[in-house]
């Protein structure tokens, strides 16, 4: 057994703060959230491939971008609301900034503050409430997907009307569903922090690991936005 | 070697750097809202949304955002490379993977 191998059996059985270090020296946690994040990737490039091989070949409407006339003449007009989703995509973008905000105020735990601190410098230190803001920009999102599927499904674009419909649903379907595990992770945290307290370096990485998934999270809405909504 | 020591050793050995501080997140939160601003108004000026350029101007600028949270806030550009690795290789394969099945079933095509 390596002298790494034996200290941290001896770790285990000592029952102290247990260090999980890999034979790179990283942190087998911090490896093993970026090997998730990486099969993600694949996951959702499944996904944004099959919305986009199905593209402008749905036979019946509604259609993202066109108005159309069913034979029965009822009228649909183009159904994706660009203006909702802008601002669902700035919330987003914005509890990102929010995570990392977070994620330094645990890292700056315990550090002295400077002499006659600014409100943004005392701000950076409050790791609750940057945890806060990002689960309720986060679940502002999911409100403004929610209001998104229901004007759809009212306005006639069901999961099985077409294949848009399909495709879009499941899609950001999935995307929503990762947003909202992310949601739940954060008030996780939050609960920690507020009970105890989240510090040290293994508090550092449960708040790391989960920003590194929050973020991955954004950046996937960054591709469907631009790929989905802005690009006919 | 302590587990700490050997972490900071293979910290420095893979090139990580310290993460950089609110004020230059907040730049990139500006920026990154400043991009969204732009691609949301150029698709409401008709002119540009008939131009060859629009499509292509809008995944630049989508791969420019996603790149710089990636970079910043996700601290690629400051981790170890090894996080590089396993980001950038399955990003490639979803990109590839993407690509060959456009091709394969019409969406893109080469006029020879």
């Amino acid at each position: 057994m390596t002298t790494s191998h034996t200290a941290a059996a001896a770790g285990h059985d000592d029952g102290h703060v247990h260090h999980h270090y890999t034979t790179t020296g990283l942190d087998h946690r911090k490896i093993a959230i970026w090997t998730f994040i990486g099969s993600e990737c694949m996951l959702f490039a499944s996904l944004i491939s099959t919305y986009l091989i199905y593209k402008g070949r749905s036979i019946v409407g509604p259609f993202p971008h066109e108005a159309w006339t069913s034979e029965t003449g009822q009228q649909f007009h183009a159904i994706l609301d660009i203006p909702v989703t802008s601002a669902s995509t700035f919330v987003l973008l914005m509890s990102s900034f929010a995570m990392v905000l977070a994620l330094q105020a645990v890292q700056l735990r315990g550090t002295p503050l400077p002499a006659n601190p600014t409100w943004w410098q005392r701000s950076q230190r409050s790791s609750q409430g940057w945890l806060l803001m990002t689960a309720l920009l986060g679940a502002t999102f999911l409100g403004f997907q929610a209001y998104e599927f229901t004007s759809f499904v009212h306005e006639g674009l069901t999961i099985k009307r077409n294949l848009f419909g399909s495709s879009f649903f499941t899609l950001t379907g999935f995307h929503g569903a990762h947003v909202t595990a992310g949601v739940l992770w954060l008030m996780t945290l939050l609960w920690i922090d507020r009970s105890r307290g989240l510090q040290g370096k293994n508090d550092e990485l449960l708040v790391d690991i989960c920003a590194l998934y929050w973020h991955f999270v954004d950046v996937v809405w960054i591709a469907i936005f631009t790929l989905i909504y802005l690009i006919r | 070697m302590s587990h700490d020591a050997k972490h900071d050793a293979h910290g420095a050995d893979g090139g990580a750097h310290a993460h950089p501080d609110g004020n230059k997140y907040l730049k990139v939160a500006v920026i990154l809202t400043l991009i969204t601003v732009v691609e949301v108004w150029a698709y409401y000026i008709p002119a540009l949304v008939e131009s060859p350029f629009f499509n292509p101007g809008l995944l630049i600028m989508s791969a420019v955002k996603f790149g710089i949270v990636v970079l910043f806030y996700m601290h690629l550009k400051f981790d170890h490379k090894l996080y590089r690795a396993l980001f950038t290789g399955p990003m490639i394969i979803a990109m590839c993977t993407i690509m060959a099945l456009l091709f394969l079933f019409g969406q893109l095509s080469i006029k020879l």
